[in-house]
């Protein structure tokens, strides 16, 4: 056994580091450093200084412009980008939807929309979740019927994110009403700008219009954008939540967060003494961080394996669920942290530019609402319910 | 050994129900805070004249209340319905205007509204910690002053001698707010409450509160009264949202039944329903030794927030959690209440310090 990693990898994070030291924009690191709102320009900034780099797709193999990194490369790359306090990557194009096409789309498909996710021309939504079907997704009712050489959809999607910002969405959608529902379900790509598809914006908890309704109403979608073979879109779906979750655990994310609720802890005070002194806060952050430690190497545990080319089984439920409550576990320890400074509500210094001076501390105006908004973590991409479920049903079948 | 509610009290949880039920929803809530008023006038107004604030001060001085249980009724009615208008501030310096008659009607008439200024910039949750000088003008910073730029007169703690964490010298005065030298910048706060920073250049104090430099004993009655209320209002903001979840439950269907038959939900919300059990009895229990010697009041005063801190954040988050993503949206009634009960946590200390200073007070 050897925790340690290789020269290799340790060569490769040196590289990582310098460019993120010589090519992140300020201004950007700055921007998520204090939780402020990011906006198109800022990600697609951000995209673009990746995608010259030749690392905007870290999964992607080289002839398609990706980087062919090993899950241990990745890793490393996304620890290290959040330390820097760099935008997190839009998954939607570049995790979710390639590999799917990679895996079952057409050579035309794969050729036509992979250069223009890496050149940011399309930007990708995921039209999965619908009113009635969240958990049980399976049992979603937004109908396609073949008309000729074109679907026509109808029906409504939610919880869109960032669909505000795309052009393009790929959507679940029920061509076979008479079949078992998992079975009646294909991959559909569709145009945002097609007649009969609108958008309607959700304002979260904390005051953020990140998500969206998407409505089709007699959507003419051409028969090409099917994804791989009609009633076959649950396998593809499945494919992509077995196969893409990498940093699932957001190990990257919980270390920048540890570190920055550090610097607050030793910044304000608490009866005139740092409240990085005082015992009770000590030991919450203490406990989350010995949490993070092990994780950390269960996490590393199950990227030794993918790179053995195992595929994940329960344990990405668990790092769901022990990442998700350590991630939620660090916002409210920030917020905690700031004690009265978190209250005032200061969306001006969080929307705005550098000018705006934030009262309290600078942290203070992102940390509730950051708070707030990590409550989807838990929610998302599995509720941490379901992912129960499945590691139960993985010992004890049912 | 009596819980129950007198006649009168009873009346008036009623009347003030019935009223808030015509007269406020969530849209209604949203609409006000839309407008960029800091709360809805004419409601606050119309619960005064229904004697909300006359059920914080006791008869001598004009109201009909002002105990323990009247003060736990008020708030818990309050918070179900998630209010935003000004009570607390109420609470909060009934126990400091004994002497100040005239004053006291206007408020309970809902004409007048003072508040404390008393938390400073660094001063985090320790209430000796008053650095705003006396000498003997005002000079120095207020922040989270709750409802300071709708307030008619503040309450201010300043240090006349001693240093900056010592509970001996602080002073407290009466201020008008149009008195010169003050400059206040309102502050909208992330559960749509409203609050204040104040700044203080050599501002003219000449109505004292107590006797010179015996203000912490004072500051430390008015934030029991305070906490109490605030903890009752918590309480009443926990029960809108299990009311919610219950309701959710049962009505949300997936994998084809209602989400309430997922035995994995049925016991989150039993641990939920037990939890707020407690925070009744923590709640009662600061109600009924409101008016004890100091030590015995003060420990009741840290368990209470303590427990009602950590009750709320349990409910708040698993509300929002059975929920789903509904739970997560503006929209929502949900989301008022989930942002109300882990705020209050911010405000009179948090869980971590009253657990220290219950330790504290317990001899530890
Ligand atoms: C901020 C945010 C962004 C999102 N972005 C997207 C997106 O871009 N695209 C997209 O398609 N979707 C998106 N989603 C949707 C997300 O995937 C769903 O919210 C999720 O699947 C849960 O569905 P639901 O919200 O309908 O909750 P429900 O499924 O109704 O669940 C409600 C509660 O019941 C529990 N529950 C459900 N079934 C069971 C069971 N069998 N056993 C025990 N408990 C159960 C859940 O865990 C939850 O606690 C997003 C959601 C959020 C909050």
């Amino acid at each position: 056994m050897d925790l340690a990693f290789t020269q290799a990898e340790l060569d490769f994070r040196q590289e990582v580091r310098e460019f993120l030291a010589t090519s992140l924009p300020h201004d950007l690191s700055e921007k998520v450093r204090l939780i402020k709102r990011l906006g198109k320009d800022d990600y697609q900034r951000w995209h673009a200084i990746l995608n010259d780099k030749g690392w905007l797709a870290p999964g992607w193999p080289l002839k398609h412009g990706g980087a062919g990194w090993s899950p241990v490369q990745k890793h490393i790359f996304e620890e290290e980008a959040c330390l820097a306090h760099a935008p997190r990557t839009v998954p939607f194009g570049i995790t979710m939807l390639a590999p799917v096409l990679l895996a079952f789309g057409t050579k035309a498909q794969v050729n036509h929309h992979l250069p223009r996710i890496l050149s940011g021309e399309d930007w990708w939504c995921q039209g999965y979740s619908e009113p009635g079907a969240g958990s049980d997704l399976a049992s979603l009712k937004t109908r396609a019927v073949r008309d000729g050489d074109h679907y026509i959809v109808n029906g409504q999607k939610t919880w869109t994110t960032l669909g505000q910002y795309a052009n393009k969405i790929f959507c679940l959608v029920r061509t076979d009403p008479d079949a078992k529902k998992q079975e009646g379900i294909s991959f559909l790509l569709i145009d945002m700008d097609t007649p009969g598809v609108t958008l309607r914006p959700i304002t979260l908890i904390d005051g953020q219009a990140e998500v969206n309704e998407v409505f089709f109403d007699d959507v003419r979608v051409p028969v090409e954008n099917l994804v791989g073979e009609e009633n076959k879109g649950w396998t593809y779906a499945k494919y992509l939540l077995t196969h893409e979750r990498t940093n699932i655990a957001g190990v990257g994310f919980s270390n920048a967060a540890l570190a920055t609720v550090k610097r607050v802890a030793s910044e304000v005070t608490s009866g005139g003494k740092p409240l990085a002194q005082n015992p009770f806060f000590a030991a919450r952050l203490a406990q989350v961080e010995i949490d993070l430690m092990a994780m950390a190497t269960t996490n590393l545990r199950i990227l030794a394996a993918a790179e053995a080319g195992r595929a994940p089984g329960p344990e990405s439920s668990m790092l769901k669920l022990k990442g998700t409550v350590i991630r939620q576990e660090l916002t409210s320890l920030l917020r905690r942290a700031l004690g009265p400074h978190a209250l005032p509500h200061q969306p001006d210094f969080l929307d705005g530019g550098d000018n705006t001076e934030p009262l309290g501390h600078e942290q203070a105006p992102g940390a509730a609402p950051a708070y707030f908004n990590m409550r989807k973590l838990s929610i998302f991409g599995g509720s941490n319910e379901i992912q129960r479920t499945i590691v139960a049903k993985s010992v004890l079948g049912g | 050994m009596d819980f129950t509610l007198s006649d009168e009290r009873r009346m008036l949880q009623d009347s003030l129900s019935r009223y808030l039920a015509d007269n406020l929803d969530h849209e209604r809530r949203r609409k006000t805070l839309d407008s960029g008023a800091p709360y809805d006038a004419d409601l606050f107004k119309g619960l005064a004249d229904l004697g909300t604030l006359a059920a914080l001060f006791p008869e001598e001085a004009g109201g009909f209340g002002g105990t323990g249980p009247d003060i736990a009724l008020v708030f818990e009615t309050l918070g179900r319905a998630g209010t935003l208008e000004p009570f607390l501030p109420a609470a909060l310096a009934a126990p400091l205007l004994t002497d100040h008659a005239g004053l006291v009607e206007q408020i309970i008439a809902g004409d007048s509204i003072v508040t404390l200024a008393h938390t400073e910039p660094d001063a985090r949750y320790d209430l000796a910690d008053v650095s705003l000088s006396a000498k003997p003008t005002l000079t120095g910073t207020k922040t989270n002053v709750l409802y300071g730029a709708q307030a008619t007169h503040l309450i201010v703690s300043a240090r006349e001698t001693g240093d900056r964490l010592d509970p001996e010298g602080i002073s407290l005065f009466l201020i008008p707010t149009d008195a010169p030298g003050l400059t206040i910048t309102p502050i909208t706060n992330v559960d749509g409450t409203a609050s204040a920073q104040v700044a203080f250049t050599d501002t003219q104090a000449d109505t004292r509160i107590g006797e010179p430099g015996q203000g912490h004993a004072l500051l430390e009655t008015a934030t029991a009264h305070a906490i109490l209320a605030l903890s009752a209002e918590t309480l009443g903001a926990m029960e809108a949202a299990k009311d919610l979840t219950l309701a959710y439950l049962q009505e949300r269907q997936q994998f084809g039944r209602p989400i309430g038959t997922f035995q994995a939900l049925q016991h989150r919300i039993a641990d939920m329903l037990t939890e707020i059990e407690q925070a009744r009895s923590a709640v009662l229990n600061l109600a009924g030794h409101l008016d004890a010697p100091r030590d015995t009041r003060e420990r009741h005063v840290s368990a209470t927030k303590n427990l009602v801190g950590r009750v709320a954040a349990l409910v708040a988050e698993e509300a929002v959690q059975m929920h789903g993503g509904i739970g997560m949206t503006q929209e929502y009634e949900l989301s008022h209440h989930a942002r109300r009960l882990v705020m209050a946590d911010h405000l009179f200390g948090d869980v971590d310090h009253h657990l220290e200073r219950f330790i504290h007070l317990s001899g530890g």
